[in-house]
């Protein structure tokens, strides 16, 4: 099998987001849809290093990738909060029984 | 090419294991790991600041923050638990499946073996942060400082 190296690791980006992806469409907890979300930003991290790598500008890449995961430190903590609060207000992290922001 | 294929394959494994995984804290280790598996991918690719940032942010302090917030809830009861563990089979069990499915499809219709890319001239990933993207580490000090705001203005306990 004659793969690229940029076919072998787009092919193995485009998986982790299909796993994030279904994990966040399938499950009703919120920590593991944060977990689905931490998923898919680690597979544009790998995607972002090896698009600097190949072009030859790890530099860039490197520099967006760690902006990219000071983001990603930030969201989870303030998402990590945001969860917590919820589960001190209503007792459960599970989305159906969260009604109090319907419409 | 070899060892990319390993740990690609490592890297996916762990990725599964996280989203299947009952026990939240072993979604959390699983997250850790595959933040390992991230960043040795990383070093491969010589990005090894980001790497080292990866190893050190995502595999450390995330890790921190989920395990801190899952003991902050409640844990299952064993009944809970079995009922539960019934439930994640019989929405994940299809997970593997299209993961090998979507597999099997992208490395049939591969793509093409030769790309070529537009080189640029290369430049030092510190003379990119400090030069060219310097805005940015203003950025990344507002977005962290929004982030201690947000968690301040969470955990403030009523005064009555």
């Amino acid at each position: 099998m004659n793969v690229s190296l940029f076919g072998l690791f787009s092919v193995f980006v485009i998986l982790l987001f299909i796993a994030g992806t279904y994990s966040i469409l399938v499950t009703f907890n919120l920590i593991r849809a944060l977990i689905g979300i931490e998923i898919l930003i680690k597979a544009v991290t790998l995607l972002i290093i090896l698009a600097g790598y190949l072009t030859g500008n790890l530099g860039l890449a490197q520099a967006i990738a760690i902006t990219l995961i000071v983001i990603e430190v930030v969201f989870m903590v303030v998402a990590g909060g945001i969860v917590l609060s919820i589960f001190r207000h209503h007792g459960t992290i599970d989305t159906r029984n969260l009604r109090d922001l319907k419409g | 090419m070899m060892i990319d294929l390993i740990l690609l394959s490592v890297l996916l494994i762990m990725v599964i294991w996280t989203v299947m995984a009952i026990r939240l804290v072993r979604s959390a280790v699983g997250l850790a790991l595959t933040s390992v598996v991230l960043s040795i991918l990383m070093f491969r690719l010589n990005a090894s600041l980001a790497a080292v940032f990866e190893l050190s942010v995502c595999a450390g302090l995330i890790s921190v923050i989920f395990i801190t917030t899952i003991s902050f809830t409640r844990r299952m009861s064993k009944s809970d638990f079995k009922t539960r563990r019934r439930q994640r089979l019989s929405k994940f069990w299809p997970l593997p499946l299209i993961i090998i499915a979507a597999a099997i499809l992208l490395f049939w219709r591969h793509f093409p073996s030769e790309v070529i890319f537009i080189r640029v001239p290369a430049e030092n990933v510190r003379d990119v942060l400090w030069n060219t993207r310097h805005i940015d580490l203003f950025g990344q000090v507002l977005v962290l400082l929004a982030g201690a705001f947000g968690v301040v203005a969470l955990f403030k306990e009523n005064k009555k």
